[in-house]
């Protein structure tokens, strides 16, 4: 299990992947909006998304779990 | 005959010594990948060589040889620096009251010298039952961090961590200009793991709370991460060459060399204000191939902070990275700034900003942490550096984003602009969100809304144009981006006779 956290408050933007998707450490998973920025969120780690938390257009903060990865 | 049984007595004394402490001490240091403090210093050393002063402390002790100490002189890349060195086979590397003089004194000889004085630290902290002869006592261990306070930015202080720094022995790495820590060995905690279960309750490990990574990711209190005791002292070295002796000397000129072969700056930046790109390809194409030397890079990565050449000449490198976090700044990133800006100010090394910052995080999280008086450390840092300042305007500028990365109101000696460059109080959207925010709420068609929206900003724009602020001398000039590497070596070069004199007074209030 790792989970990926929002680096900052902000909205989500856009998200990457889906449930059951193979993600490689350093691969975009999500683009968070924070600040007028488009912000990169990656996988610190390989694995398969095994939830993801959040939708597009949700506030999330510092800290938030987005996506679980198994 | 007699002489020479005083010389094998010597001899054997000298012996005895330099082979540190008991043989089962040495075995462990060798289970856990470390060197002997004498092999460190001939690492660290040129030619491995060094004058060793008080190496017969507590001599008449069985069991402490140079009471657990090597303090020298000796050359660094040809420079003449002091020493400190624990020796950990040595009663894991305690304090006694002579350990202490020995540290206090190679502090006065740096200080006499005017020359760097680096501190190899690891030591389990205090010898309690020396507790009323090195504690409390006006050359006991406060002196070493009370020498260590007034040598602050007159001579280069540096600290290998090799072990622990326990307790008040944790405050030397705290008062150097910069702290090289090697993984899985270096700790620095006030209480262990032992204590804080004890007088907290807290169970917790010891590289959790006070291990090299947590100090060089989280805290910021160690620069650099060193996978092995060879690379911190390879670390220190090259961190070295960076600077002069000490304050009054400037950091020395080597061959020019040309930057790494890499995409243009062109190339680099993308159109789009809001999407991010890497500012170390950027840095890359402006410094002389592998001379970037960072400092803080695992700590807040939103930016960058490191010592660099152009064309042989030393800078200190402030630069935002869009990539992480959108480089916008934060409480951690403005005390890395202010840090770095005032190692380079002290040490004559000229600063370069490259600004690309949609500017203060906003937010209760960071309102709470006191982002307000986090970036006034960093703008006070910034605007009280006397060395040549550049500031250029990479992309985006705003807010005091702008301020903080040496904006024109601090006299930068030259702020330079990219084409790409965009200076405002707010980035288009949000300033027409801001000041249309009822109106747009009025607008009731969708598709009339829209294109309010988009009108506005375009209005916005032509504000906020570059060759606008050109105009008005806001900014100084603006160049190409194939030229910016030539320019700035030129001009670092014509700065170079910068003086400034400060207004006479005490010392400012710093903000902390």
């Amino acid at each position: 299990m790792f989970e990926i956290k929002a680096q900052m408050a902000g909205t989500i933007f856009e998200v990457c992947v889906k449930e059951g998707d193979a993600v490689s450490s350093g691969q975009t998973v999500l683009i968070l909006e924070s600040m007028k920025m488009e912000i990169p969120i990656e996988a610190e780690a390989d694995g398969t998304v095994a939830k993801i938390n959040v939708a597009e257009g949700d506030f999330v903060d510092e800290e938030d779990v987005l996506v679980v990865l198994a | 005959m007699a002489t020479k049984s005083y010389n094998d007595e010597l001899n054997n004394r000298i012996d005895k010594i330099i082979s540190g402490g008991h043989q089962k001490y040495h075995d462990k240091l060798i289970q856990s990948n470390k060197l002997f403090v004498r092999d460190r210093l001939s690492l660290l050393f040129d030619d491995g060589t060094y004058e060793e002063d008080g190496k017969f402390a507590n001599c008449e002790a069985e069991d402490l040889p140079a009471d657990g100490v090597v303090t020298a002189i000796g050359k660094i890349g040809g420079q003449n620096v002091c020493v400190m060195a624990n020796d950990s086979t040595v009663k894991a590397g305690s304090w006694g009251y002579r350990t202490v003089e020995k540290i206090i004194r190679i502090q006065e000889t740096a200080q006499k010298l005017q020359v760097p004085l680096l501190y190899l630290v690891d030591s389990a902290g205090a010898r309690i039952t020396d507790q009323l002869e090195m504690f409390p006592g006006r050359r006991g261990a406060g002196r070493i961090f009370h020498n260590q306070v007034n040598l602050s930015g007159s001579v280069p202080q540096i600290c290998i961590l090799f072990g622990p720094s326990a307790a008040g022995g944790a405050y030397i790495p705290a008062f150097c200009d910069v702290v090289i820590m090697v993984e899985g060995n270096a700790s620095m905690y006030l209480g262990s793991p032992r204590m804080a279960e004890k007088v907290i309750g807290e169970k917790v490990s010891l590289e959790e709370m006070g291990g090299a990574k947590m100090h060089c990711t989280i805290s910021g209190c160690g620069d650099i991460l060193a996978t092995s005791e060879q690379q911190a002292i390879k670390y220190a070295k090259t961190y070295l060459s960076y600077f002069g002796a000490n304050y009054k000397e400037k950091p020395k000129l080597l061959e020019r060399k040309p930057p790494i072969q890499g995409r243009s700056i062109v190339e680099i930046i993308p159109e789009n204000q809001n999407t991010p790109f890497d500012m170390y390809e950027l840095i890359d194409q402006l410094i002389d191939e592998n001379s970037f030397f960072e400092i803080k890079k695992l700590f807040a990565p939103e930016l960058i902070t490191g010592l660099a050449r152009i064309d042989g000449q030393v800078i200190g490198i402030i630069a935002n990275q869009p990539k992480v976090k959108g480089g916008v700044l934060f409480v951690d990133s403005a005390d890395k700034a202010a840090k770095f800006i005032q190692l380079c100010d002290a040490y004559s090394i000229p600063l370069l900003f490259l600004a690309d910052v949609p500017g203060f995080m906003i937010g209760t999280k960071v309102e709470r942490a006191g982002i307000i008086r986090h970036g006034a450390k960093f703008i006070s840092a910034m605007s009280s550096a006397t060395v040549p300042k550049i500031s250029v305007i990479v992309r985006k500028a705003y807010g005091a984003g702008l301020y903080a990365m040496c904006g024109p109101a601090f006299e930068p000696d030259v702020c330079i602009a990219l084409p790409t460059a965009q200076i405002a109080v707010m980035g288009p959207e949000a300033a027409v969100n801001a000041v249309y925010s009822n109106k747009i709420e009025q607008i009731e068609n969708p598709k009339e809304r829209i294109k309010f929206v988009k009108e506005k900003i375009e209005e916005y724009k032509k504000e906020i144009d570059l060759y606008k602020l050109a105009s008005e001398q806001v900014i100084d000039e603006i160049v190409a981006p194939t030229n910016l590497r030539d320019t700035l070596s030129k001009r670092f070069c014509y700065y170079a006779s910068k003086e400034i004199s400060l207004p006479s007074r005490k010392h400012p209030v710093f903000p902390v």
